[in-house]
């Protein structure tokens, strides 16, 4: 009996191993294919994600990332206890909270105006030219905007001209922000208008129609017929942005600093870049980008959770 | 049967027009500013600011630019890692958006899973700088293009393209006793043209716009690409002393300075500018099955 169960244990072995074994001898093709991208997510998104235990060390890079000393929570401490802590986080959320709110609605008004125009070669020009500031590099936004907004430049001629004497828009921190967010704007506004433009192409024309024999005039169409179409893509735009309210990029706003306006131009990730990589302090600049990173999936799931709630359901996942 | 519309009507769709002339004004006259601007006589631009009079114009501008050693070497190493990388970034996004789409492949959930976490979170900056330098990949042309050539976004889109790929042909492939490398070379690959030019697309453009992975990584000025170069032109107001005679170099500087950032402006946008409107329906793709999820 004991021998007879444990030769079918061993058949069933035998079994389940020629059966992986002819798997992989039919598939290991699929994994080949496979193997590189997750090779390189090992190795540049889940080593970066190792590499940030520095955060909780006193790192020096002579020891490494094991050879050096635990310090807890120190380096967040030293964070939230810096005198700059409070200007920079605010300056971080304020950039993105009134980027966020100025820019939302922008595209939604575009797709919705675009979708007036009926006849299709016009509409298609008209987004030939609203999509175009998209392939322009960040570089030469900011490049355009020190050459306009000089001194000497042709906004301020303008000014000179009304007033006798020019705005010193780039050095002065009150104008950062809105310059930063209306160029923005200007990039992007058409762009991030496709997915609602696509999706009101997609009405059936005879809703319209029957509205219209019922008496509806364009702005109740828009409203009953065109809005409630893009609600839903609304939403899920709308967590993603807010999301990444605290991921804002630091190519910009780096780009845009000057001396004078860094009281409300340094946001978290041009600090954690200066006093990582221009000062070397890896650990105590890991430890800010982590912090920053945590209230970024903290605000995503918050807001998510919260759109699910109003929006009867609907959420991102 | 055509709407009718009321004199409400009538009068909003006269203001629409005038708003979407006025969006798109907004976002043509500074190019158009830029593109004259860049065509003036430098005097002139200094002194009177443009002018419609054919005889202020001169080619000053783009002659020092195209004579800037720097602006040039940039211009070649922007292309070489702009198609380097849109080739690697293609090539590992259709590999394993193919993969994962095909429901013979065991652990596809484990893998989803190890792309997806990526997205919502990451090591930060200094972790990943940290591990590029440890790698010996400092101040080499990989380190621009092998951290980011994993996207999760290209691999998702690829996966939901070969999604709609019809198992027939697969199936039919396979009777005939073609290997999975047979079918994946001989009958998905010649397939997949759309999404290949799709993710080369986006994946050129970004990295030709991008400044940040090269100013980090890359110290020696020979490997650096056009945007760090125009940085240093339009941001830095640094004029490449080559690019003035050496004499009254301050004066010189002064009225060039200008002209050339004009100009340094319409000579790196124009790859772009002239391609977009070829491939604006392209683009307009990658943004739609994008959002398809």
């Amino acid at each position: 009996m004991q021998n007879l169960i444990e030769a079918e244990h061993r058949t069933m072995v035998s079994k389940h191993k020629s059966s992986l074994l002819d798997y992989l001898k039919k598939y290991y093709f699929l994994y080949i294919l496979l193997a590189p991208a997750v090779i390189l997510t090992l190795i540049f998104k889940y080593g970066p994600m190792y590499g940030a235990i520095i955060a909780f060390k006193d790192f020096s890079p002579i020891k490494g990332i094991m050879g050096s000393e635990w310090v807890g929570l120190y380096n967040f401490e030293k964070f939230l206890s810096s005198p700059n802590f409070e200007v920079i986080f605010m300056n971080t959320l304020k950039l993105s909270f009134f980027g966020l709110i100025l820019s939302f609605p922008i595209p939604i008004l575009l797709a919705l105006m675009l979708n007036q125009i009926r006849r299709a070669g016009v509409k298609k020009n008209i987004q030939l030219f609203l999509y175009a500031p998209n392939f322009i590099s960040v570089v030469v936004v900011v490049g355009m905007l020190f050459i306009f907004l000089s001194p000497t430049g042709p906004i301020n001629q303008f000014f000179t001209w009304l007033t006798g004497e020019p705005i010193m828009f780039m050095s002065r921190p009150e104008y950062f922000r809105s310059i930063y967010i209306l160029s923005d704007i200007w990039t992007g506004a058409g762009w991030a208008s496709i997915i609602y433009v696509a999706a009101l192409a997609n009405v059936d024309p005879e809703l319209h129609n029957a509205a219209n024999l019922d008496g509806a005039n364009l702005l109740q169409r828009i409203r009953h017929i065109d809005l409630p179409t893009i609600r839903p893509i609304m939403a899920i735009v709308f967590i993603l942005a807010a999301g990444g309210i605290m991921s804002i990029g630091f190519e910009k706003a780096y780009l845009m600093q000057t001396a004078m306006n860094l009281p409300t131009s340094e946001i978290i990730p041009t600090y954690v870049y200066k006093i990582g990589l221009q000062s070397g302090d890896y650990a105590y600049s890991a430890a800010v980008g982590l912090f920053n990173s945590i209230i970024n999936i903290v605000l995503l799931v918050t807001v998510n959770f919260t759109v699910k709630k109003l929006n009867e359901g609907e959420g991102l996942y | 049967m055509p709407i009718k519309h009321s004199g409400l009507d009538r009068f909003i769709i006269v203001l629409n027009a005038i708003f979407l002339t006025l969006a798109v004004l907004i976002i043509v006259l500074p190019l158009i500013y830029v593109v004259i601007a860049s065509f003036m006589d430098p005097s002139v631009l200094l002194s009177k600011g443009l002018s419609f009079n054919l005889s202020d114009w001169s080619l000053e501008g783009y002659i020092k630019i195209l004579s800037n050693p720097a602006m040039i070497r940039g211009f070649g190493n922007s292309v070489l890692y702009s198609v380097s990388f849109a080739m690697i970034t293609v090539l590992v996004s259709i590999c394993a958006g193919y993969a994962l789409s095909d429901d013979r492949l065991k652990g596809k959930g484990f893998f989803m899973t190890l792309f997806i976490i990526t997205m919502f979170f990451g090591g930060g900056l200094i972790p990943t700088y940290l591990l590029v330098k440890n790698l010996g990949l400092l101040d080499t042309v990989w380190a621009v293009i092998i951290p980011g050539a994993v996207n999760v976004w290209n691999i998702i889109l690829s996966r939901t393209f070969f999604k709609g790929v019809p198992n027939e042909m697969k199936e039919a492939a396979n009777v005939d006793g073609a290997s999975e490398m047979r079918i994946f070379f001989s009958v998905v690959l010649p397939l997949s043209k759309p999404i290949v030019f799709v993710l080369a697309l986006y994946a050129f453009v970004g990295q030709w716009n991008s400044y940040f992975d090269a100013m980090i990584y890359l110290d020696n000025p020979n490997l650096h690409p056009l945007q760090l170069v125009l940085r240093s032109i339009l941001i830095q107001n640094q004029v490449d002393p080559g690019m003035i005679s050496d004499q009254l170099a301050m004066a010189e500087m002064k009225r060039l300075s200008e002209i050339i950032k004009y100009a340094a402006i319409v000579v790196s946008s124009l790859p772009l500018i002239v391609m977009y409107p070829f491939f604006q329906k392209y683009f307009e793709k990658g943004v739609m099955v994008g959002s398809l999820k």
